[in-house]
């Protein structure tokens, strides 16, 4: 448990909500307005909505309105980030984070892509291209075969690799307790040198020495 | 200080005052603008209405936000810095609060805003702006800082300025709702144990935020410093998430949903998850633990007026509560010195800290460590680095350093 939840239990501040009047402050909000506005997809497919979409119509779609910033396969063009490969590499030293190599859970690759893509025109893509697009991201991070069909029943049976790889915040353990040992004032070290100095190259008002 | 070296140091300072004065111009029948009369001490100057949204002066042009474009793929989804090195005292002023949007800036007419509450809730309901300004407010100062602040420093000294290294932090302080009264009003069903908050801009910003913590001490804020939110900042409305990571504090908020498990979103898995040496991940990593950084002198403000008195300030601050005491070395950690803290203590907010002395222009290695309410001591940067390897991005709280040469030209730079 984090120090902070501790922290609240202890101070007895997990007040109930239930507890205060209410302010009769605001409307009931309609169905067709919570369903306009309620998008999220959990990783238990709550939220999904109905549909499907196969590898082979995604690879077109992303090459449509995908592939000029994330490249043909997920490469990435330039700076833009790439959405596949990167196997294998998260404890290399330079770690290569994408939708299969990293990501854990496939709901959040469903929830993100019509939410915020294609970046300049979010919420624009119906589900079956929503899905078409997910099943085609698997394919290039070799999660598929190039005749899958993603929909709503299939979903939640596609894990990725990198799943059990995450865990709860634990500093409160690993770290807390080591930085909590009170400090040396005077007479800390023998020696002191420099290892590493910053390249004088950002925007800045001094000149190199 | 004996009275020796004091009236020693006051003759060098005062020999150094003059040979200031050389360098002005000072002739013998004085300084010219005192003895000439100037024209601002004659004319008359700009009447009440001038300017009726204040600006600051032109010669203060050179405090503002800066970007480093290298750092993003397009100037959309990318980061600015509050230029600290300039400021003093706590309170970061909104024009030059640090910027960070996933898809731009929303513009848009607060008569046009709605906040949704739906999930487990009794009601699910809706708010227009005018319906939250009839709610009881709180006022509170908090810190908000990027937990990527410092992230580019975990392979070694890499940004030549404090604002760069450290400016993805502000303070203000804010006009809000408690989170927990919006709650009660639609009233949260016994199986809600997190809620999701959603922006309205472009990136539909969301995360998943425990119950706990949102019947605790959060704000949905309206106001900073007094007036309406800025649109960089989130107006008309967000998501106020104390000692918590900047990116849990949704911008332009307009919806909270109420769940029995957390979402998942993009915000909480490929960002903002740290990744350790071994290949695993952080999850959940919100508190923004003790830290602390000298302002000035920094690369950005060398020190120009030679050996003798001069002032050493910074920022100290936690997630988990106040700042009780900050410690300065002058050289690289082998003495430290307990700084002054000024100003206001206040829980989760900005600290002010000085260090004056009399700077003998022998080179210095400076640093500042920082001890927080809980007893946590703000680490080294190689102590976190041996816990948690170098791609971790986020969450680098480490001591920071700077060298500052004999010309009183300061870098960044790592010691052992
Ligand atoms: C104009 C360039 C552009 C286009 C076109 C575009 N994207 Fe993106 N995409 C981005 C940017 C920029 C980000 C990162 C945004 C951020 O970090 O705030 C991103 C992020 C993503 C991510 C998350 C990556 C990660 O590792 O977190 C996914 C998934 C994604 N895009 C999918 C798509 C899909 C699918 C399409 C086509 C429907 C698409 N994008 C079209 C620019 C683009």
């Amino acid at each position: 448990m984090s120090r902070f939840l501790k922290t609240l239990l202890i101070a007895g501040l997990l007040a109930s909500p239930a507890a205060a009047g209410k302010l009769n402050l605001g409307r009931a909000a309609l169905p067709a307005e919570v369903a306009a506005w309620n998008i999220d997809v959990r990783p238990d497919g709550q939220g999904l909505p109905a549909g499907s979409g196969s590898v082979i119509d995604g690879e077109e779609l992303f090459t449509d309105q995908c592939a000029a910033c994330h490249g043909d396969f997920g490469e990435a063009v330039g700076r833009w980030p790439a959405l596949a490969g990167g196997h294998d590499t998260l404890a290399e030293e330079r770690p290569v984070k994408t939708i299969g190599s990293y990501w854990p859970y496939l709901s959040t690759a469903y929830d993100y892509i019509f939410r915020a893509m294609p970046y300049g025109d979010a919420q624009s893509l119906t589900p079956d291209e929503v899905y078409q697009l997910v099943a085609y991201i698997l394919y290039l991070n070799d999660a598929v075969d190039e005749d899958f069909i993603l929909n709503k029943e299939n979903f939640t049976s596609i894990a990725l690799p990198n799943t059990g790889s995450f865990r709860l915040d634990d500093r409160d353990n690993t770290e807390y307790p080591a930085f909590s040992r009170g400090v040396c004032m005077t007479d800390c070290k023998p020696s002191v040198q420099i290892t590493g100095r910053a390249i004088k190259d950002t925007a800045s008002n001094t000149e190199s020495e | 200080m004996s009275d020796k070296t004091s009236r020693r140091n006051f003759i060098k300072a005062g020999m150094a005052a003059s040979a200031g004065l050389a360098g002005t111009g000072a002739r013998a029948e004085g300084d010219p603008l005192i003895t000439n009369v100037q024209p601002w001490a004659q004319e008359l100057g700009d009447g009440v209405n001038h300017m009726p949204y204040g600006a600051p002066s032109p010669y203060e042009s050179d405090t503002i936000r800066r970007t480093v474009p290298w750092l993003t793929a397009d100037s959309v989804s990318a980061i600015n810095f509050t230029p600290i090195h300039q400021l003093d005292g706590i309170i970061t002023p909104n024009s030059v609060c640090f910027e960070r949007h996933h898809g731009g800036v929303a513009r848009y007419d607060p008569a046009d805003h709605r906040l949704m509450i739906n999930g487990l809730v009794e009601q699910e309901l809706i708010f227009t702006m005018q319906d939250l300004m009839r709610f009881p407010r709180e006022n509170h100062v908090y810190f908000m800082e990027c937990s990527a602040n410092s992230g580019m420093e975990w392979r070694g000294p890499q940004m030549d300025g404090v604002q760069y290294t450290h400016g993805m932090i502000h303070n203000v302080m804010y006009t809000g709702i408690p989170l927990r009264l919006l709650l009660e009003e639609a009233g949260v069903k016994t199986a809600g144990t997190w809620l999701l908050a959603e922006g309205a801009d472009s990136s539909g910003l969301t995360r998943s935020i425990p119950m706990e913590k949102a019947l605790d001490d959060c704000l949905v804020a309206f106001k900073m410093n007094g007036e309406a939110l800025r649109p960089e900042n989130g107006y008309p409305l967000r998501l106020v998430v104390p000692g918590w990571e900047g990116v849990t504090w949704i911008k332009w908020l307009r919806r909270l949903e109420i769940g029995d498990r957390p979402w998942h979103q993009r915000e909480e898995t490929s960002k903002y998850t740290d990744l350790m040496a071994d290949g695993t991940s952080r999850r959940f990593t919100w508190e923004m633990d003790a830290k602390s950084v000298i302002t000035s002198p920094s690369p950005q403000m060398p020190i120009t007026h030679g050996p003798g008195q001069t002032v050493i300030t910074g920022l100290a601050w936690s997630g988990h509560g106040t700042i009780p005491q900050v410690d300065i070395t002058l050289d690289g950690g082998v003495n430290w010195h307990k700084a002054r803290i000024d100003g206001l203590s206040l829980d989760k907010s900005l600290h002010r800290f000085y260090y004056d002395f009399v700077w003998d222009g022998k080179p210095l290695l400076l640093q500042s460590r920082a001890h927080d309410s809980t007893g946590y001591i703000q680490p080294t940067k190689d102590a976190l680095r041996k816990l948690r390897g170098l791609s971790s991005t986020y969450h680098n709280n480490g001591i920071q350093t700077w060298a500052v040469n004999a010309e009183g030209i300061t870098d960044n730079v790592e010691i052992s």
